[in-house]
């Protein structure tokens, strides 16, 4: 029988994959790719806890828009990269610290 | 404002424009501009003599022209009003300046021609003749003030018109400073007279002595020391010394000022503040008097300058004035101001001429043109200045059917009737009177013998001397006829004119009717007498043993002028008089009574050790506090900057150091990389969730 924990557990370790990307990586787009992992794994929490309770479909309609909103970010975050990598020709977070104290 | 009005205040302000165009003009303009200031001088004397004819028609003693005063300052508690008073007295003064005055300038034409600061001289006779206008124009005390600096200031100008000569600066500068001495006074009596009654104007201060708010001890005070600006103006005797010093002026203003005009004002002063006299005052102005009177003409027995002669005669005719005021002949004393004005200028301007014709003769010699013993025998060569000298002088010495009669012998009458008739004690008041008068007929002729009589002792005077230009003898002629008695009075022997009638005693201030305290008037028997006017007065009582005494006195002196002087050499006179010029008593006529000399080791030198007191007190006391604060300043200064450095400056700098480093230090935490960022929000964000569990 599958109960909510199973979601929950998985959900938990798709954001711990995703922050870990997000976190370690040194490439721009790792990291975007991580903030993939991290949006996917609040999805299907939202998905669970709709299914799991008696919240009609809200929780579907909520992760819906963070697909769209996925899309979107991507959209521009990728835009950011490609501008970045313009102008230093690199994409590496690490040397992105030109905001150091 | 009416015609009336602007009139009046022209006849000073005519002689001020005069002034002000020479000054500005003067040397520019053809002639010097000479005839602006004869034109305004000349305008002022017809808009005063249209006055004079206003009184003369009105013809009443309480005649006056009704003027409305302005406020001039308003101290809330008082107000300070100023304004004009044109009563009998001030017409004559108008009169008696403007004509002495539009004389002297004509005069100037021709004995000032030639001066390298010839439109100077006729500027500063213009705000001479402005401020003497004033002076008798205004209604109170402190524009009279005002007004008596002024004159003073332009006597000062005058008498150094030629301060290229050290004699000439120094004299005006002795003239300035022993007048501020009476001015002084004055202004200390100015000021009790505010203190008591809160006005200046004369009609205040006669209402405030008449109702008693000012009275006693005060009112007495006031009056001497009102008293001490004329003594100081009029040359009266202690303060007479400057007055000798000042012929060192140019002779028309010896003439203007220092005989007809100027010194006139105090008497005219002491005229306007009879009425608030009281019997102490007055005796103590009487007795003044007649020192000066004395003093005066014993100097002038032994003066060998003929302007220093007339200058004594000056101080004495002046402390005759004053003696007559003093007794109480009032209206007398003030006749014989304008008497005097005019036989007196008359007199110096005839010496005038005399100089001028010596100048000319000794132009090439070391010999001095003023003195007596270089002249003789101008008699036919110089005939108009001689006869108009001669009658000046005799009405200088009160020989009948002159002015000077007149007038002289109206206060001799008063002087007698005070001092033998009403109160005994004061015998000597008229003893000098009468000693004076003597004195005065006897070197007024030796003056006319040595210089027009005889032979000089160098013939080239007599040949070389010649009869001054028609501008000089023509205000000789003029002030010589103006000595007859004829145009005051038609009696030669003591009449009472229009000027009897015109001038009176003023029925104000102590001598009101009924006035709060009635008693002074009693006790202040000249003034009363004058004031009652009855038969048994003692004025009237003296009146024929005065005018004989007179007579026979003024008769010695001739005669005795005429034994020792008349057509006698110079060298002659100094071998007959050589014992005499040997005696102590002549010495000390010759140096003046030894008054210069006197004030030099008394005054002068107690202000010089003085000075060198106040200066040792400047240089160490003084001087010495204000180089310690310095010093104690900069000490102070000193300390206090260090605490600047080191205290106040080391807080602030180790305020923004501690900032510069913990800013330092915390700036490492910020390292720009997102994933730091989120490493430590992470951390947060579990730390807080570990607080919620436990």
């Amino acid at each position: 029988m599958i109960v909510l924990e199973h979601f929950l557990v998985v959900a938990a370790m798709l954001f711990c994959l995703g922050l870990l990307a997000v976190v370690t990586r040194r490439n721009a787009i790792t990291v975007l790719m991580g903030v993939e992992l991290i949006l996917n794994a609040a999805n299907l929490n939202l998905v669970a806890f709709s299914r799991y309770s008696d919240t009609q479909i809200n929780g579907q309609v909520f992760a819906v828009f963070v697909i769209v909103l996925a899309a979107a970010e991507a959209a521009v975050a990728l835009a950011i990269v490609l501008n970045i990598y313009r102008n230093y020709q690199m994409v590496n977070v690490d040397r992105m610290d030109s905001l150091s104290g | 404002m009416s015609l009336d009005i602007i009139l009046i205040i022209l006849i000073p302000l005519l002689p001020l424009l005069a002034f002000v165009i020479q000054g500005f003009f003067g040397r520019r303009l053809p002639r010097g501009g000479d005839w602006v200031s004869l034109i305004g001088i000349g305008l002022a004397l017809i808009l005063s003599l249209r006055l004079f004819a206003q009184a003369i028609t009105a013809y009443d003693p309480l005649w006056q022209i009704p003027l409305e005063s302005f406020v001039w300052l308003d101290l809330n508690v008082t107000r300070i009003s100023v304004g004009l008073l044109v009563d009998n007295i001030t017409v004559i003064m108008l009169v008696v300046v403007t004509l002495v005055s539009s004389l002297v300038h004509l005069y100037s034409t021709g004995y000032m021609h030639g001066d390298p600061r010839y439109s100077r001289f006729f500027g500063f006779l213009g705000i001479f003749s402005f401020s003497m206008l004033g002076l008798v124009l205004v209604d109170n005390f402190l524009l009279l003030y005002v007004f008596w600096e002024l004159v003073g200031l332009s006597s000062y100008l005058l008498i150094g018109f030629w301060y290229e000569k050290n004699s000439a600066a120094a004299a005006c500068k002795k003239a300035f400073l022993v007048n501020r001495v009476g001015d002084l006074g004055f202004f200390v009596g100015i000021m009790i007279v505010f203190w008591h009654l809160g006005a200046f104007d004369y009609d205040s201060v006669y209402e405030g002595v008449a109702n008693g708010t000012l009275s006693g001890g005060w009112l007495t005070a006031a009056g001497l020391c009102l008293f001490c600006g004329a003594i100081g103006k009029s040359a009266q005797f202690p303060l007479h010394v400057w007055l000798p010093d000042a012929m060192e002026g140019p002779t028309p203003v010896s003439a203007l000022i220092h005989a007809a005009t100027m010194v006139a004002a105090g008497v005219y002063m002491v005229t306007r503040m009879f009425p608030i006299l009281t019997p102490d005052a007055l005796v103590v102005i009487s007795y003044i008097g007649a020192i000066t009177a004395i003093l005066g003409a014993t100097i002038a027995v032994a003066q060998n300058d003929i302007k220093r002669v007339l200058a004594y005669s000056t101080i004495s005719q002046l402390g005759y004035m004053i003696m007559g005021l003093g007794v109480g002949a009032y209206v007398a004393g003030f006749f014989h101001l304008m008497t005097h004005a005019a036989f007196k200028a008359c007199l110096f301007l005839g010496s005038g001429s005399v100089i001028h014709a010596m100048h000319h003769v000794y132009h090439h010699s070391d010999k001095d043109p003023q003195d007596m013993r270089n002249m003789g025998g101008l008699k036919l060569k110089m005939p108009l200045t001689f006869l108009t000298f001669l009658l000046a002088t005799v009405a200088l010495s009160g020989v009948p059917f002159t002015s000077g009669f007149l007038s002289k012998d109206a206060i001799l009458a008063g002087a007698l009737g005070y001092g033998v008739f009403a109160d005994p004690k004061h015998f000597l008041i008229p003893l000098l009177g009468f000693a004076a008068a003597g004195l005065t007929a006897f070197y007024m002729f030796r003056l006319i013998f040595m210089t027009f009589y005889g032979e000089p002792d160098e013939k080239k005077v007599v040949e070389e001397a010649h009869e001054s230009p028609r501008v000089m003898t023509v205000p000789l002629v003029v002030l010589a006829a103006l000595s007859l008695w004829i145009f005051y009075a038609w009696n030669p022997l003591g009449g009472e004119g229009w000027f009897h009638h015109l001038v009176q005693v003023p029925e104000k201030g102590l001598l009101k009717v009924n006035a709060h305290h009635a008693q002074p008037i009693g006790v202040s028997v000249g003034a009363e007498v004058l004031a009652s006017g009855g038969e048994h007065d003692p004025a009237h009582q003296a009146h024929y043993p005065a005018m004989v005494l007179s007579l026979i006195v003024a008769g010695l002196g001739i005669f005795i002028a005429y034994k020792k002087y008349y057509n006698r050499r110079a060298e002659m006179i100094a071998q007959e008089n050589g014992w005499l010029e040997n005696s102590v008593l002549y010495r000390a006529l010759y140096n003046k009574w030894y008054f210069d000399e006197f004030y030099e080791a008394t005054f002068i030198r107690a202000i010089l050790v003085g000075r060198m007191a106040l200066n040792w007190f400047d240089s160490r006391v003084v001087d010495g506090i204000v180089n310690f604060a310095a010093t104690f300043t900069r000490g102070i200064s000193y300390v206090e900057g260090l605490f600047d450095t080191y205290v106040v400056d080391g807080l602030v700098n180790g305020v923004a150091s501690v900032i510069v480093r913990s800013g330092a230090s915390l700036r490492r935490i910020q390292t720009g990389r997102l994933q730091t960022y989120i490493v430590l929000v992470m951390a947060g964000i579990l730390v807080l969730m570990l607080i919620r569990m436990i």
